[in-house]
């Protein structure tokens, strides 16, 4: 007994405990208010609404009706599509910005640029899409400007209102998001390799597409999951500049909840959700470590 | 050459919306659209007459302040924790604490909402600091974990083995080498519950944050300049803040030797 607890003494003081005890805080905050609610997440995708009452019986009925009902089938496969243009987009846009940066710009002002990129994505998000169907508008700054300078006679109408819109304006607030990946991934590469290449006899892009960019890769591929798994869950942009046909699954889910009063229908959209998201994520990077892997 | 065009086109396209801003929030036309119509003051003016605009700035602040202080609170321990200390399960357990990070925000709040419901418990400004440290921690980690990772041990063990105790320690040499980490952690957890919209939206009840108070504004067109006038001040405010914030952190990297090697994230 004396052993154990001289034992048990000694291991209060030993790393492993100073660091589980620091991280307890945290971790139990994390455990109640995460772990516990996304299990009853899942439970609730189980259960069902009966008027006010919550109905504790055991059922697929949601997960029937999310698979079989156009509605919901409909909105899951557009937020697919619609985070997955809006992932491609930020990221292939971002990429020569990122480029930019960390080779061309002096290693002083580097700070400044990351800085300057990132200013914007710290201003409200509410208000900068809502600028966005200001700016995309009917009547808005797009067309009318372009109507004063005499390029279009008639306001450009594909611009609101639908999935582009959606796209521009998720694809403007996530922009951030994926140029620092991919900036951090190309600033650790080590510069010699590419004189080494050069050395080799390899052209400019030469060097590019088979140093730098294998070497960026696992940037780029943390910069597509980073935009790609919140914009699917996002509900203000799609609400705002979406109209009818730009609608997600998160403004089905709020609804669910807010409005229609049916926790369990939302709670099983937004389980589907979640696994819909793991499940692209996990074969996405699965797929880029097997690309880039053996070479 | 053609990369520097490229750039300077990127900063415009990131900077247009915000440009508008204070465009049109001192444009004299109840209209958002070009042609401007005149300049006028009388959108920041209305400001101050909408009690239920004060009401919902008063409870953004303390809902920010508080999750600010929490979230820096619990980032301190994991960060210290993580930098300093080998403990079993260290990985998965500071994973599950940056979860929030990559998460979709609606399914954080649906998630604590269906919780809360499930206990009866009332929505109020607390559920929405909850929901707002939960999201604000994995960034004060991050910012905290890269000031505890840049100094070096050995100015602590310098301190114990000049006799000093494990909270002089703390307070005269650790804490004072820090302190730019946690005021830009701070900071940086403030401008992001103070922005928050969709946690808040869901767990706020009766008393509305700002963000969410604006969303019920959008719908009224004859209230929109008002929210660009109060959009101005507050964009004015957050670039203020984190100008602030980012100059605490290159004084923090300065004050540890350590390379800058930019942004928060």
């Amino acid at each position: 007994m004396a052993t154990t607890w001289t034992r048990f003494r000694r291991w209060t003081r030993s790393d492993s405990a100073s660091g589980l005890l620091l991280v307890s805080p945290a971790a139990l905050f994390a455990l109640a208010l995460l772990a516990v609610p996304l299990a009853a997440v899942v439970a609730f995708s189980f259960w069902s609404q009966d008027y006010l009452e919550i109905d504790r019986t055991f059922t697929w009925a949601n997960y029937r009706a999310a698979v079989t009902e156009p509605i919901y089938r409909e909105l899951m496969l557009r937020s697919v599509l619609i985070s997955g243009a809006v992932t491609i987009a930020t990221v292939v846009l971002a990429f020569p910005l990122a480029y930019f940066i960390s080779f061309k710009v002096a290693d002083r002002h580097k700070a400044l640029w990351i800085f300057l990129v990132t200013i914007p994505f710290w201003t409200s998000y509410l208000i900068r899409a809502f600028l966005w169907k200001v700016i995309l508008g009917f009547n808005g700054v797009l067309n009318t400007s372009l109507q004063t300078l005499g390029l279009i006679d008639e306001p450009l109408s594909f611009i609101l209102y639908n999935p582009n819109a959606v796209v521009i304006t998720l694809a403007h607030a996530f922009a951030p998001f994926a140029i620092l990946p991919i900036f951090v991934s190309l600033e650790r590469i080590d510069r010699s390799l590419l004189e080494a290449a050069r050395d080799l006899g390899e052209s400019r892009f030469g060097a590019f597409w088979r140093v730098t960019f294998p070497l960026a890769l696992p940037g780029v591929v943390a910069a597509a999951l980073i935009v790609f798994i919140p914009t699917i869950g996002d509900y203000v942009t799609p609400r705002l500049v979406g109209g009818p046909d730009g609608l997600m699954i998160a403004n089905m889910i709020q609804t669910q909840f807010l409005r229609l009063n049916n926790a369990p229908m939302g709670a099983t959209l937004a389980v589907i959700a979640m696994l819909v998201v793991s499940a692209i994520s996990l074969v996405f990077v699965a797929l880029s470590r097997r690309w880039s892997g053996p070479r | 050459m053609t990369l520097r065009v490229y750039a300077i086109l990127y900063l415009v396209f990131l900077y247009a919306p915000i440009v508008l801003l204070p465009i049109f929030a001192f444009n004299d036309a109840t209209v958002i659209a070009f042609p401007l119509s005149g300049f006028t003051t009388e959108w920041f003016r209305a400001i101050p007459e909408t009690p239920a605009l004060i009401r919902s700035v008063q409870t953004s602040l303390v809902v920010a302040v508080s999750s600010a202080l929490l979230a820096t609170l619990l980032g301190l321990c994991t960060a210290r924790a993580g930098a300093r200390y080998a403990f079993p399960g260290k990985r998965p357990v500071t994973g599950f604490i940056m979860l929030p990070l990559v998460l979709p925000e609606i399914i954080v709040a649906v998630a604590l909402l269906v919780v809360l419901l499930a206990l009866g418990l009332p929505l109020g400004p607390w559920t929405v600091v909850l929901g707002h440290t939960l999201l604000c921690t994995p960034f004060a980690v991050a910012i905290l974990g890269s000031s505890f990772n840049n100094f070096d041990p050995a100015l602590e063990e310098a301190s114990y083995d000049l006799g000093e105790s494990r909270w002089a320690t703390f307070r005269l040499v650790t804490l004072p080498l820090v302190m730019p980490g946690i005021v830009s952690s701070l900071l940086i957890s403030f401008t992001i519950s103070l922005d928050e919209f969709i946690i808040a939206f869901f767990l706020t009840g009766t008393e509305p944050t700002l963000p969410v108070y604006l969303w019920g504004q959008l719908r009224f067109p004859q209230k929109i300049p008002v929210v660009m006038a109060l959009g101005t001040i507050l964009v004015a405010l957050s670039v203020l803040l984190l100008s602030v914030a980012e100059l605490f952190r290159r004084r923090g990297l300065a004050r540890t030797g350590a390379k800058d090697t930019g942004g928060f994230v």
